[in-house]
């Protein structure tokens, strides 16, 4: 059977969500411009800040894999705007698992640049307090957080029947929020890719998701790209048409467009609190560079792709829209990079200067209590370093 | 460990049941346990050792899950995240192998991973093993593929007691416990003290006392050693019998000094030999006792084929006979 490279969907297709257009005008919706209506300029100011932030990072942290002093590095080029506005609609106690390219999420939470270098290093696996940020590690293989997502979201309507049963908020394995402050009912949120969507696990993520009426968010990312297969090949249908599959409301949105994705997470957030169960949000985007820093898209991609795809980069647009309404000038620009130059120098030098722990501190980690075989390569190892001292 | 232990003396219970009450004791100590699996709810699971849990303790702590063995660990680890303690039953030891990149890429690296910020207790229950009369898939030996793994722990009774105890001890254990269940024991009897509450189910134990040679095997095939045991006391041999118990941490102690006494050995599992578990214990013997060894260390188990059709099972799995001609082969040195 031929691949189907013109998908057509005869079953619906959501609406495409835009509210703000490639040339930063904005349009209003008659459902969601009021969920964007609560963004002062400040804030989109801010929200511009952290993304221009994550994309200087992101070039950083390219050149420092390119000199040798990564091991990899998965950029975020291009898809500034889906993380740092969804990031920035979540409520502080909602417990985000995130994939392995959201470093925009993870800077709007207030996990810093630093804290993100570990895995990429190679001197750590979780350079951030989980707890703190209520936000997981990193997952390298695909699609698996988003069953542990799932699972989170269904542990929470089970602490909702023991308060329910015994008065008392639960906390979890604890977290920095204080349940009895919350103002916000807590939920989950995943990220995910396009190409993870194939993966078995996201099916029976949103098959147990909505058996469970579980209080998750699905934020999929297409970002067009799985390494070099591009979504046509992926999909005959958006993303998003596939959540009325499992009985649950998708919602298709311009992924660069920092309102749209705003409004659309705050409106799923308010149905997933309220108990309706999952919302699925695909988040149309562009991947500008490549997978990771050991993939060549030159060799798959067509070659006119920057001159179609660079004019809706998410970064241009909010610009934009910030210049033509007077909010921000030169001399906020110019502040941004300012601020992102002095970010990344001190990236650069605490990564350079970054080193693992202990190897014993990893002997220490695989379990949680001592385990006898780790026990005997612990004495291994000491009595096998113990000898060239001795030399 | 839960705060009370509400059962007292001793009862003789199937091995089924000691499940069942493993079970419904550490639900009834921690409302944050709870059980998830395939028909484990209304009707019980398919062998019955979840029945009637799911009155006691409704359905939403006793799960009957939509099929997906991913999805059951893979929730698992979620819920565990947050703090519960999930307890999710694989059908059968075939069965797990869609759930085994959440078992092994996932529940074994959490800790880990997270710099020991997050413990994830889930006790993965697995009936496993032959001689049932079943079809494909449903008689395999796959515990050499976890024990494989780090992260995870493995363990597998082969009395009432242990079952009991075992489980218990697992559900309440900070890390990741895989509960291999030996099915075709599930209607053996036995005497469970529910006063042991030092029991550690992580070593092994000698079952039976002997002189001449060691047979270490767990799960299934205690019986079967204690028979081969019993058989060979007409020959004038005197054959002790170790039940491991434990396949992740190994109580190698255990072997060893049974090994310095023997000096013969004979490592019994279903699995296939290949890369089993007895491969390791030979390894870790003829490293730690190659002096007092008589003998080679022998290993009997399955062949390097998948688990046979059920009409000729059992000349694939050891019985008390290949068990004897072990015995004879090591005396034989």
């Amino acid at each position: 059977m031929s691949q189907t490279q013109n998908p057509t969907n005869p079953w619906g297709t959501p609406e495409r969500i835009q509210l703000m257009n490639e040339a930063g005008e904005t349009t209003p919706h008659t459902s969601f411009s009021a969920y964007a209506d609560e963004l002062t300029g400040e804030d989109l100011k801010d929200m511009y800040r952290t993304m221009a932030l994550t994309r200087r990072f992101c070039d950083e942290m390219t050149s420092l894999q390119r000199q040798g002093q990564l091991a990899l590095w998965v950029p975020s080029r291009g898809q500034e705007a889906a993380q740092v506005a969804s990031a920035r609609a979540l409520a502080a106690n909602d417990y985000i698992f995130p994939s392995y390219r959201d470093h925009g999420v993870l800077l709007e939470r207030g996990i810093t640049p630093e804290e993100i270098t570990p895995l990429f290093r190679g001197s750590g696996t979780l350079g951030w307090d989980a707890k703190k940020h209520n936000v997981h590690s990193y997952t390298l293989v695909l699609a698996a957080q988003v069953l542990h997502a799932t699972g989170y979201a269904m542990g929470l309507n089970l602490d909702a029947e023991i308060e329910a049963e015994t008065g008392e908020a639960q906390t979890g394995q604890g977290q920095a929020t204080d349940p009895t402050q919350d103002p916000d009912k807590p939920a989950v949120a995943v990220y995910c890719g396009d190409g993870s969507t194939t993966e078995g696990d996201v099916h029976e993520s949103m098959v147990f998701a909505a058996s469970y009426n579980a209080p998750v968010l699905f934020f999929v990312q297409n970002n067009h790209w799985a390494i070099s297969v591009p979504f046509s090949v992926q999909s005959r249908v958006p993303i998003s048409t596939r959540a009325a599959g499992y009985g649950f409301e998708g919602l298709r949105v311009d992924g660069n467009d920092v309102l749209a994705v705003y409004a659309a997470t705050r409106y799923a957030m308010d149905k997933i609190r309220t108990g309706e169960g999952p919302v699925l949000i695909e988040a149309e985007t562009y991947r500008l560079g490549p997978h990771t820093t050991a993939d060549d898209p030159t060799k798959y991609r067509p070659e006119d792709h920057g001159a179609t795809y660079e004019p809706l980069d998410p970064m241009l647009r909010l610009e934009a829209y910030l210049r033509s309404t007077g909010q921000a000038d030169d001399a906020f620009f110019d502040d941004i990079a300012a601020y992102t130059k002095e970010q990344v120098k001190s990236v650069r030098s605490y990564v350079l200067a970054s080193e693992p722990e202990t190897f014993e501190t990893y002997l220490d980690r695989a379990y949680a209590a001592p385990h006898q075989q780790v026990e005997d390569d612990r004495s291994f190892y000491r009595a096998y370093n113990d000898g060239f001292e001795e030399d | 460990m839960s705060e009370q232990n509400p059962q007292q003396g001793t009862e003789t219970l199937t091995l089924a049941k000691a499940i069942t009450r493993a079970l419904h004791d550490e639900m009834a100590a921690n409302r944050k346990v709870l059980a998830l699996g395939e028909d484990i709810g209304k009707l019980g699971g398919v062998y019955r050792v979840t029945e009637g849990l799911q009155k006691t303790f409704g359905p939403t702590r006793i799960m009957d899950t939509p099929l997906g063995e991913a999805g059951i660990i893979g929730t698992s680890i979620g819920m565990a995240l947050r703090g519960y303690r999930p307890v999710p039953e694989i059908q059968f030891d075939g069965f797990v192998f869609p759930g085994f990149n959440q078992i092994t890429s996932q529940l074994a690296k959490m800790h880990g991973r997270t710099h020991g910020q997050y413990q994830v207790s889930v006790t993965v229950r697995i009936p496993y093993g032959g001689m049932i009369g079943s079809v494909e898939h449903h008689s395999e030996s796959p515990e050499a593929l976890f024990t494989h793994t780090p992260g995870l722990r493995v363990v597998t009774p082969s009395s009432p007691h242990d079952a009991y105890w075992m489980l218990r001890k697992a559900i309440a254990h900070p890390d990741p416990v895989i509960y291999f269940e030996p099915k075709r024991r599930y209607w053996m009897k036995g005497e469970v003290n529910f006063e042991d509450t030092d029991f550690d189910p992580f070593t092994a134990q000698v079952v039976r006392e002997g002189d001449d040679l060691t047979i270490a095997t767990y799960g299934p095939l205690v019986p079967v050693a204690l028979a081969a045991a019993q058989a060979a006391v007409e020959d004038g041999q005197s054959i002790e019998v170790i039940d491991l118990r434990s396949l992740s941490p190994l109580d190698i102690p255990t072997i060893e000094a049974s090994i310095q006494k023997t000096g013969r050995l004979v490592v019994a599992h279903e699995a296939p030999t290949f890369g089993g578990i007895g491969s390791d214990i030979a390894a870790a013997i003829t490293e730690r006792c190659f002096y007092h060894l008589e003998a080679p260390v022998i290993r009997v188990g399955g062949y390097h084929m998948p688990y046979p059709v059920s009409r000729i099972e059992e000349e694939y799995v050891p019985g008390i006979d290949r068990l004897l001609e072990a015995v004879d082969r090591s005396l034989a040195y």
